[in-house]
């Protein structure tokens, strides 16, 4: 801890120079790469295995990946969903699986004490390595999941993002929701799960990430003791480019609320993007920075017609969306739309101003330390460096790459980037004039 | 599955620490402001926390909401930094910043990095006597918060469930009100009913400033009276008791949405810690939550969910540190073929196994296992411990508690848990709501190209 702590310290006065976390990287036998960050002052340690599994690598069954993910701890080795979540939970331990569009990720916090942390460690070991897919597991998991695919119809919120991604990504992979759609997942079989697995489940395609109170050592035995019950196998070809779409479309949904959800955005930017920091940084300006962006500004400081207004970049393997979102009482979508297109044409035209940028990048880098405060915070940070493959450095040298950014850079990026001519409008709820008041 | 309520019943889980190692350092200003503090070094940051005793169980009828309103106002500048200016300067200094209204507290907060404490305290100091509360500020507020209402509350199903069971399940309870109050009351305050609510509550001596992070005690105490010690204080009134009239019989409602899933909520009047006959009661009813729903081994999971498969997701819920008597509240959703009916009868059989029967001694000891374990997890989190200080100090049962949990729950045995379920858990203080899906007719229309 105290190195880790001198490393906060230097940073406060030599903005550039030192180490924000030490992390450590080497790679299994089977090949599965590791990424540890010692912390102390707590007895506890923060796991992850990161696979390239996501709902990107559904193909057309939609879904797959999502229930695979959820179906790994009802049933590994000889235990049963029960006895997992007793093995679990009688230590202490918390254990969750989870899926996005690009991965899929188990996770494990727990107390180092040795026999508290070896019954996690192993009972995790046996889900990543054994789980059974048995068929009873399955169909309950099934219905489940149809259950919260019908009730996500019931939220405008949702529906107008699942209609979102499918605007921008059309056919690519990206373009179906994580949480994959009611008509292919009542089609999938137990027998699709263990095959999803089998393929993607795979040392090749696995990374580790640890972050806690052990040692090098310990770190090194916990990672082997993870995977090397794993086949090797390969990592998953990539994926398709994105194609932007061809032109500019808006849908609407007519739903039963008295709020207009809307979404405005198109393709954005990836985790490798040359522009990402221009991109990044404008957009904590345009409406990323919360209570002082600009969106927020135009839309509920000034007019009042939102609760929420802000945009965001999400950067993913390939290009992630960008994503401009605000609701409305029905009857303002109109005035509200207007008011988001306006605030965006104008920060694409003129990017922003000097004491804008000053302002931002004074917000980053001044928060820089909060964005790792917590072993959790760390840990996805640490996850993302590792499944992305970014430099080791990646947190060393954000703040610099922030300081390297100007208006003209910020300008020119939007331009080339958000053509206003290829953007996708959703918007979901009442049409009716003056309903809902 | 179902998000919602996980989060319901996550909320719910232990709100505590406990380590001797640990210290809060505790002082109070000559006006009365009580000001915290708790070190923790390991990263170069301090979360600083003004906590105020006022929150929609403070508020009369016909003025609904009106803390969380103030909230939203107290961001529209002062004398000294006309509006924009508070979230500007935090923002410029890297913080983060924003505010929470409850039932019991409204509180405001900045996290930064720790050396720029000073710019939180000036500004917290600052709108805590001085808030400018103009016209035209309040009524596109007014709009803001409505929408807020129409994203929280109006389009959300079980939301509005939660709303519409709450005002049936208390009889004179503050509690009956939702936090952002009743359309008609929000649609109606005026700047005088903000400005009479700010003066009533806005004092030093109504307010705990709580500082966890990279500080050393005796500074922020320098630094808190060179900031708030200028403050005056204010004659502030005692709160009538409202206490909450027994309950003579079941209460049922059926609540009719535009929705995809019907659910069932349940809830019975119990006490919590500052009202409990005994405090080991409100410890009790903490351990009982977590035989029923601590984790996926718990009992809802297993017998329900997993082992009936009668629901899709099931989920109990107790807070014991609000101010006044709560609810324990179950909540569950049917699987495709079971009625609310049906889930309703398998609630109360699992009520009354606990009536009738002690639980096992490995579910007492895996509740312990996890209340120690979450007790250090917890500290990650410098937000989440100065919460647990101001939440506690706010209701009035004082931060050492905090420091008696984990011990206080290892004393609970099998045989209290079996008697709280028997005194409290009955039938008679029950109320029930079903939440009955009403048809969504959605229809798309692509508009083509601009």
């Amino acid at each position: 801890m105290r190195i880790y702590l001198l490393g906060f310290i230097l940073l406060a006065f030599s903005q550039f120079s030192s180490a924000a976390a030490k992390i450590e990287h080497w790679q299994t036998p089977q090949g599965s790469r590791v990424y540890f960050v010692r912390t102390e002052g707590l007895p506890m340690v923060d796991i992850q295995v990161v696979f390239d599994a996501g709902s990107s690598s559904d193909g057309q069954q939609f879904g797959l990946a999502a229930l695979t993910a959820d179906m790994l701890d009802t049933g590994a080795g000889t235990w049963n969903a029960d006895e997992i979540a007793q093995r679990f939970e009688s230590v202490g331990a918390l254990f969750s699986v989870s899926s996005s569009i690009d991965m899929a990720t188990v996770s494990l916090r727990t107390l180092t004490d040795k026999p508290l942390f070896d019954k996690a460690l192993e009972t995790m070991q046996v889900i990543l390595t054994k789980p059974t897919f048995n068929e009873a597991d399955f169909q309950r998991e099934k219905n489940r999941t149809l259950a919260a695919l019908k009730q996500q119809e019931e939220s405008p919120a949702e529906l107008a993002s699942i209609d979102f991604y499918h605007a921008l990504y059309g056919n690519h992979p990206y373009a179906h929701p994580e949480s994959c759609v009611i008509k292919t997942v009542a089609a999938l079989k137990s027998a699709d799960l263990r095959h999803f697995y089998q393929k993607f489940y795979v040392a090749a395609n696995a990374i580790v990430v640890i972050v806690g109170d052990l040692s090098k050592q310990q770190a090194e035995q916990t990672a082997e003791k993870l995977v090397a019950g794993l086949p090797v196998g390969k990592k998953p070809e990539g994926l398709p480019d994105v194609a932007m779409p061809l032109k500019s479309t808006q849908q609407h949904i007519e739903f039963p609320s008295s709020q207009t959800h809307v979404l405005v955005g198109l393709p954005g930017t990836y985790r490798k993007d040359p522009d990402y920091f221009n991109l990044y940084v404008g957009n904590h300006i345009l409406g990323g920075s919360g209570l002082v962006s600009k969106l927020f500004n135009e839309v509920r400081e000034k007019r009042g017609l939102a609760y929420s207004a802000s945009s965001a970049f999400i950067p993913m393997l390939k290009p992630g969306p960008f994503i401009v979102s605000l609701q409305t009482r029905n009857d303002q979508t109109a005035q509200a739309l207007q008011v988001l297109n306006q605030t965006l044409a104008d920060f694409i035209a003129k990017g922003p101003t000097e004491a804008e940028l000053i302002a931002a990048k004074k917000n980053i880098t001044g928060g820089f330390a909060m964005r790792f405060d917590t072993n959790k915070k760390l840990a996805n940070y640490v996850a993302m460096i590792g499944f992305y493959d970014m430099p080791l450095d990646y947190l060393d040298t954000f703040q610099q790459k922030v300081e390297q950014v100007t208006v003209t850079s910020i300008t020119d990026a939007f331009k080339r980037r958000v053509n206003p001519q290829l953007l996708q409008t959703i918007t979901v709820g009442k049409s009716t004039e003056k309903s809902a008041k | 599955m179902n998000k919602r309520l996980l989060c319901a019943v996550l909320l719910c889980l232990p709100v505590f620490t406990t380590n001797a190692e640990t210290k809060v350092f505790e002082h109070t200003l000559a006006n009365g402001l009580k000001i915290l503090v708790k070190e923790d070094h390991r990263s170069p940051v301090a979360v600083s926390q003004v906590w105020y005793k006022v929150g929609s169980s403070y508020e009369p009828g016909g003025i609904t909401g009106i803390s969380h309103m103030l909230e939203h106002m107290m961001f529209k500048g002062t004398d000294k930094h006309p509006m924009g200016e508070f979230s500007r300067i935090i923002a410029e200094n890297g913080g983060d910043e924003n505010a929470f209204t409850g039932q019991d507290y409204t509180a405001y907060f900045q996290t930064m990095e720790a050396s720029r404490l000073a710019v939180s305290f000036e500004l917290e100091a600052d709108r805590m006597r001085n808030l400018h509360l103009l016209p035209e500020e309040l009524k596109k507020e007014l709009q803001v918060v409505t929408e807020e209402r129409r994203m929280r509350t109006d389009d959300n199903p079980q939301a509005k469930m939660q709303e519409h069971f709450m005002a049936m399940a208390y009889s004179n309870s503050p509690y009956k009100h939702p936090v952002i109050g009743w359309p008609a009351d929000i649609a109606n305050y005026t700047v005088e009913d903000l400005q009479a609510w700010y003066q009533r509550w806005y004092a030093p001596n109504n307010a705990t400033l709580v500082v966890v992070g990279d500080v050393q005690p005796k500074a922020v105490f320098e630094l808190a009276e060179k900031y708030f010690g200028e403050l005056k204080p204010s004659d502030i009134k005692p709160l009538k008791p409202q206490t909450e009239i027994e309950q003579l019989g079941v209460r049922k409602m059926t609540v009719k949405v535009p929705a995809k899933l019907p659910s069932i909520l349940m809830g019975y009047k119990v006490p919590v810690l500052k009202t409990a006959e005994n405090e080991w009661e409100a410890y009790a009813l903490e351990v009982l939550a977590g035989v029923l729903d601590g984790g996926s081994s718990a009992r809802l999971s297993s017998d329900l969910v997993r082992g009936k498969q009668i629901a899709v997701s099931a989920g109990a819920g107790y807070g014991l540190t609000s101010r006044m008597s709560g609810l324990f509240e179950l909540e569950a959703t049917p699987a495709e073929g079971k009625t609310v009916s049906e889930l309703e009868t398998a609630l109360k059989d699992e009520i009354k196994k606990l009536q009738e029967n002690l639980i096992s001694n490995e579910e007492l000891q895996r509740i312990k296992a996890q209340v120690l374990a979450s007790d250090i997890y917890q500290k990650d989190s410098g937000f989440y411990q100065a919460m647990q200080l101001g939440t506690l100090e706010t209701v009035g049962l004082g931060w050492q508690k905090a420091d008696e949990y984990v011990a206080k729950i290892n004393q609970v045995t099998a045989e209290q848990v079996h008697d709280v379920a028997r005194k409290y858990l009955i039938e008679d203080h029950l109320s029930i709501a079903y939440l009955d899906p009403q048809a969504i007719n959605t229809t798309a229309e692509k508009k083509g190209a601009k």
